[in-house]
């Protein structure tokens, strides 16, 4: 099955595959047999997609889309935490302190941002415009599953293209909470925490270690903030504000936008 | 002008004139019957009689589109073969995309958006079956749709398809009852006391198959239907003394 075989490769073959997955009318690739695909097809969170020159494309794969950001999202108890932080960068260059990480798909569905920033939000819209069709020709709300896999089923199609998107769609169905991290390289994985982006290992840190099974909401969210500020304290390429969204069985609510100076000088009174 | 010949073109007063004569083949089929209980499903087609050394092994008309839904149908059998072929596809098909089993209506909808967009192509002509497809949805709720060759569906809690469809029909409007339908035999019953008003030669020429949420389709062999029709013929003669006493 398509998926499977995704998932057997991102673990730990890094060799050319030669053989394709199956892929939904993916007329394009069908003159470049066991082409098209970069080595190191492994699951890329931190920094540099190792786009190497394979393809006939080569300058243009040489622009390295840094994933400077960190995202995170975690299921718990009450539903599931989504924070993001708000910097976007342009080398060393700070394009941005004020970026909306968090892509609102519906009223019960969120998509977070790492990449490309028209990548993520064009795809999120093609996928909100999918989840609505869905909802209507259905007469019932699309699951996390199945909206996940629309948005990697379409942008597989361009798989190997430069396409830059490393996205969590989170939300709430008739299973219950859903998580899945899904990106441009194809990967769709089904999961309990995810961090992306460049701050990522840092963010992984405090969230592995805060994150117990009886958190209250409170506290979830107190997590979620304090693992986006510390990410935020040591990469350079994140920052700005912490935006904490929460999405529960009725739906997501935005719970705080708060600035990271802001924050470092609750946490620094705390400590002293 | 006869505006019979292309299926392209309306008639005067509105009529798909091609569609319409599928559906008189679809008359000429043998019958169908569908019911849906409370907790489950039941399909009975007549069984066609078979040629001395024909295998009647093969000659299946009720198939299973997935685990969950299974579908029966009245008219030609090799348009029937793609119909399935295309419903089997998309049943796997929509697994892989949305990691859920489909819904009855789902399939239903799939199967009448092919049947009616063959009335409105030209060099085709209309698939010549009905169909009745049973099943559960992935909550357990049974359900029971028919379709037609001018690709409308529509829900039902029992139906009948197929040469006599319009007797059987109303005898299940006469015999329907909802607390009956609580009971499987109950509801089985009904179907097969339906399909022998019209069959002639009794269960021999019956196919039965019942489903229940979560159990694989069971076809019913000759020994089970016999004991359900001499319980049915039991029930009959006792009503008919009932009836004599008063």
């Amino acid at each position: 099955m398509a998926l499977a075989s995704l998932l057997k490769s991102e673990s730990a073959d890094f060799s050319l595959r030669c053989e394709r997955p199956f892929a939904f009318g993916a007329g394009w690739d069908q003159t470049e047999l066991g082409f098209g695909t970069s080595a190191g097809d492994g699951l890329n969170f931190a920094v540099k997609a190792p786009l190497c020159a394979e393809d006939e494309d080569g300058p243009e794969r040489k622009i390295e889309f840094l994933h400077g950001t960190t995202t995170l999202a975690f299921k718990f108890q009450h539903g599931v935490i989504v924070a993001v932080d708000s910097r976007a960068t342009a080398g060393s260059y700070i394009a941005s302190q004020t970026v909306k990480k968090v892509i609102e798909i519906n009223p019960y569905l969120l998509g977070t941002m790492a990449g490309g920033a028209a990548d993520c939000s064009f795809w999120e819209r093609l996928l909100a415009r999918q989840c609505r069709i869905y909802e209507l020709r259905n007469k019932e709300r699309i699951s996390v599953a199945a909206a996940s896999k629309l948005l990697a089923n379409m942008v597989y199609q361009y798989k190997g293209m430069g396409l830059s998107m490393g996205t969590m769609v989170c939300g709430w169905d008739k299973r219950g909470p859903g998580l899945y991290y899904v990106d441009s390289e194809g990967n769709r994985i089904c999961g309990d925490q995810f961090a992306v982006g460049s701050g990522s290992m840092y963010a992984y840190g405090v969230l592995d270690s805060g994150l117990r099974p009886d958190l209250s909401v409170e506290e979830a969210c107190e997590l979620g903030r304090r693992a986006i500020y510390q990410a935020t304290y040591r990469d350079a390429y994140s920052g700005g504000t912490v935006n904490l969204y929460r999405v529960h069985s009725e739906g997501w609510e935005k719970v705080s936008q708060e600035d990271v100076l802001g924050l470092h000088l609750q946490y620094s009174s705390q400590t002293a | 002008m006869s505006y019979d010949r292309a299926i392209t073109v309306f008639s005067p007063d509105g009529h798909l004139f091609q569609v319409e004569y599928a559906q008189e083949a679809v008359k000429k089929g043998s019958t169908s019957v569908g019911a849906r209980g409370k907790n489950v499903v039941v399909l009975g087609v007549e069984k066609k009689s078979v040629a001395k050394l024909q295998d009647d092994r093969t000659v299946r008309k009720i198939c299973a589109l997935d685990d969950n839904v299974f579908m029966a149908f009245a008219g030609l059998t090799a348009d029937a073969r793609i119909v399935i072929n295309r419903a089997r596809v998309e049943c796997q098909s929509h697994r892989l995309t949305v990691e859920d089993p489909v819904t009855v209506e789902y399939i239903t909808r799939y199967i009448s958006n092919i049947k009616q967009r063959y009335t409105q192509s030209n060099g085709r002509r209309p698939f010549g079956i009905s169909s009745l497809i049973v099943g559960f949805d992935f909550d357990g709720t049974p359900r029971l749709y028919q379709t037609d060759p001018s690709g409308t569906y529509h829900a039902w809690k029992a139906n009948a398809i197929g040469r006599s469809a319009k007797t059987v029909r109303e005898f299940l409007e006469k015999n329907y009852k909802e607390e009956d339908m609580e009971s499987d035999t109950e509801t089985v019953k009904l179907v097969i006391r339906s399909l022998l008003e019209v069959v002639q030669s009794g269960s021999k020429n019956i196919e039965l198959a019942i489903m229940k949420y979560n159990e694989p389709l069971k076809i019913l062999n000759q020994k089970e239907i016999e004991n359900y029709v001499l319980d049915i013929e039991k029930e009959k003669e006792e009503a008919e003394k009932k009836k004599k006493k008063t």
